[in-house]
């Protein structure tokens, strides 16, 4: 295992990839774990999962918590120091710990270990060059792209190159894709009111492409935009991209 | 003073987004158009370069004050330094009586608003006259501009024409040609009255000492020139090196601004002519304790061109009435802490998603959502925003997840209590703001983590 290893750096067969779970996605939504690890066992990727990982920290820097999102941001250092190639099935988790961990703490260990930490769509097409994974998932679909992702780490152009490659799917393309589902961790419970008039223009046009589910490579953001549908009745599902490209 | 900011401006009609009011349509137009002028030019290398520019300006900011205070005094003009905004206005009104001013004509400038010069004026018995139509517009209705550069943005031509009609006593008219023409025949006179004209500076060009002005209506230059003296109110960080970074900057500017390949009017003011008299009154107000401030100090790159407000989701729903003083959306969040005090700037850089919509488009690539991260920990850490009951909730979620049997307690807890606030704290207070208009999220029967051991 490769101790030192930068972004920059090509993946060579063999290197093993560590996974970095999230919190809540350990707890609430596992299977988009699951999805992650037979995606790269199909594609013959060694993983390796840190079991004492928790919480990348980013709840208490969105809060304002410094100095408890300084002390998770170093045990997250102090767990994946070792791995060259971290990936994380969350553009939000990723963006705290490749992008804020820098500003949070500049030329700390933590901001030097973000930098190896790709999300699932980024890695699989920019690091692996994969973009069909062997897929095959027969329904119309639509994507919520998070703005942590698409702006933070610029992940949208390789999230929707892999579902347009899945088999047999129908990717309708989400009109303003590009505006805030307005979820935003704490913000949506801060400012109640506004969080759900973000969500409700998200759910308007997800429904208005008539897809059968909503597909986001960001846990939360669905979690906020799916309540939100399920609270009203919708026959529209969500799923993480990673869900999507693990089915045959 | 704390500041609220007023979410209660949420219209119910933004539920049904076939029905965006005035704001957002008025917003989305302003950012097509700013796209459209973008693609004519080199647009992401004018931003870096520009990004450079504010960069070394700022970083030079006391010796390029210095010049352009020598050359614009070399030119005849007079300099005035003012720590704070009360100063800048006290002095603003020394000057006024010097010169036996009864009445001040105004082109559109914020800082004016950060001086509230036109109480001051009134209370000394001198009478500020707004001359953009915008401002005009929000002078007569006695309220704030509600945005940088579109000062009367939340109304609409109909609220302008039953505000004329009540406050000029004309014949009701919406017809937005007919308005204008109103509002130009009542000013016409007003600069020719006017003891004093004053003008902001949107920059200030060091080697030349020479004050530049950008506008479309022809109020700027009419409000500088008309009147026997003319003040320029010029926030400290408006001053960059040379005439050629200047070109940059317009190009930047109309764009992000207006959606304009060049501003109508670019005026460069180079010191008193015939015989008037000129003034620069530099205004601190808080500028150096954003510069003092590492990560804070990019917010003084900004060229106030209002992009940001236009594509930011928050602003676009309440307007800038609700962010409760002069600067709005996420440039206002950013800044009004260390303008009025991190304390009385209450929850405003809160007020966000930080979904990056604004650094996007900010033609000098101010990183806004970073920023805000940052004000919001400055609030925490002055105990501005935080009470001490979230503050104990999130460290004693953090020791939580610092370990693994903490992690493994805090699971357990969710299962068991159905508590899902121990793994996202900011759930736990305001479990029930959720839940209102989203089904709770589940806990499931297996972890990630324990799936991973046992497979
Ligand atoms: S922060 Fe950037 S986008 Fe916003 S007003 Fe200033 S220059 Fe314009």
């Amino acid at each position: 295992m490769s101790r030192a290893g930068t972004a920059s750096d090509a993946y060579a067969p063999g290197d093993t990839v560590a996974l970095f779970i999230p919190c809540f996605i350990d707890v609430l939504f596992p299977s988009v774990g699951k999805a992650v690890v037979s995606i790269f066992e199909r594609l013959g990727v060694n993983l390796d999962y840190p079991a004492e990982q928790t919480c990348c920290g980013q709840p208490a820097l969105n809060g304002g918590h410094r100095k408890e999102a300084l002390e998770l941001a170093a045990r997250f250092g102090d767990i994946f120091e070792e791995y060259k190639w971290i990936v994380v099935p969350s553009g939000s988790c990723g963006a705290m710990t490749k992008r804020f961990y820098s500003t949070l703490d500049p030329g700390g260990k933590a901001a030097a270990v973000g930098t190896r930490v790709f999300d699932l769509a980024t890695f699989l097409v920019d690091v692996l060059g994969t973009v069909d994974v062997g897929a095959r998932f027969p329904h119309s679909v639509t994507m919520l792209d998070g703005c942590h992702g698409r702006r933070e780490l610029g992940c949208t152009a390789a999230a929707r190159r892999l579902l347009q490659a899945v088999g047999d799917i129908d990717y309708r393309e989400l009109p303003a894709i590009e505006e805030c589902c307005g979820f935003g961790g704490l913000f949506s419970v801060k400012f109640e009111a506004l969080s759900t008039s973000m969500g409700s223009a998200k759910c308007a046009n997800a429904t208005a492409t008539g897809a059968e589910y909503l597909v986001s490579g960001d846990s939360s953001c669905l979690m906020h935009v799916g309540g939100m549908l399920e609270h009203r009745g919708s026959n529209l599902k969500t799923l993480h991209l990673a869900e999507v490209l693990a089915s045959r | 003073m704390t500041i609220h900011f007023d979410r209660r401006q949420v219209h119910d009609d933004l539920h049904s987004p076939s029905a965006p009011p005035i704001l957002d349509s008025s917003m989305r137009r302003a950012v097509e158009h700013k796209h459209a002028a973008q693609t004519l030019i080199a647009w992401d290398e004018l931003r870096e370069r520009a990004h450079e520019i504010k960069a070394y300006s700022i970083e030079h900011l006391d010796e390029l004050l210095v010049r352009f205070e020598r050359e614009f005094i070399a030119r005849g003009g007079r300099v005035l330094w003012t720590q704070t905004a009360d100063e800048a206005a006290s002095r603003f009104l020394d000057i006024c009586r010097a010169h036996g001013a009864r009445s001040v004509v105004k082109g559109k400038s914020m800082v004016s608003e950060e001086l509230e010069l036109n109480a001051r004026l009134t209370a000394a018995g001198i009478d500020p006259v707004e001359t953009d139509l915008g401002e005009y517009i929000v002078q007569l209705a006695g309220e704030r501009p509600s945005h940088i550069i579109a000062p009367a943005i939340h109304m609409s031509r109909q609220d302008v024409g039953s505000l004329f009609e009540r406050k000029l006593k004309v014949d009701y008219t919406d017809d937005p040609e007919a308005l204008s023409e109103i509002a130009r025949l009542r000013l016409r006179q007003r600069y020719l009255d006017a003891g004093v004209g004053m003008t902001g500076a949107n920059f200030g060009i060091a080697e030349t000492g020479t004050v530049v002005v950008v506008e479309n209506e022809g109020n700027g230059g009419l409000s500088a020139q008309a009147p026997p003296v003319q003040i320029v109110v010029m926030g400290i960080e408006k001053v960059i090196p040379t005439l050629d970074d200047l070109i940059v900057f317009l190009q930047l500017l109309a764009r992000s601004g207006t959606g304009q390949k060049m501003s109508t009017y670019v005026h460069h003011f180079l010191g008193p002519v015939d015989g008037r008299a000129m003034y620069c009154i530099f205004v601190d107000a808080g500028r150096t304790d954003l510069l003092a401030d590492p990560v804070a100090r990019e917010s003084l790159y900004c060229i106030r061109c209002g992009a940001c407000l236009n594509v930011c989701p928050i602003y676009r729903r309440v307007g800038g009435g609700a962010y409760g003083w002069v600067y709005p959306g996420p440039i206002g969040s950013v800044i009004t802490p260390s303008m009025v005090g991190v304390e009385d700037a209450g929850e405003l850089p809160f007020a966000s998603t930080l979904c990056g919509a604004c650094a996007a488009e900010c033609p000098v690539k101010i990183d806004l959502p970073h920023l805000l991260v940052h004000e919001r920990s400055r609030s925490v850490d002055e105990g501005a925003a935080s009470s001490p009951l979230e503050n104990a909730a999130v460290s004693s979620w953090a020791r939580a997840m610092s370990s693994s049997r903490g992690y493994s307690f805090a699971v357990l807890a969710a299962r068991v209590g159905g508590a899902v606030s121990s793994m996202l704290p900011w759930i736990s207070p305001a479990a029930r703001a959720w839940s209102k208009e989203r089904s709770m999220p589940k806990v499931a029967s297996m972890t990630f983590k324990d799936w991973w051991r046992e497979r």
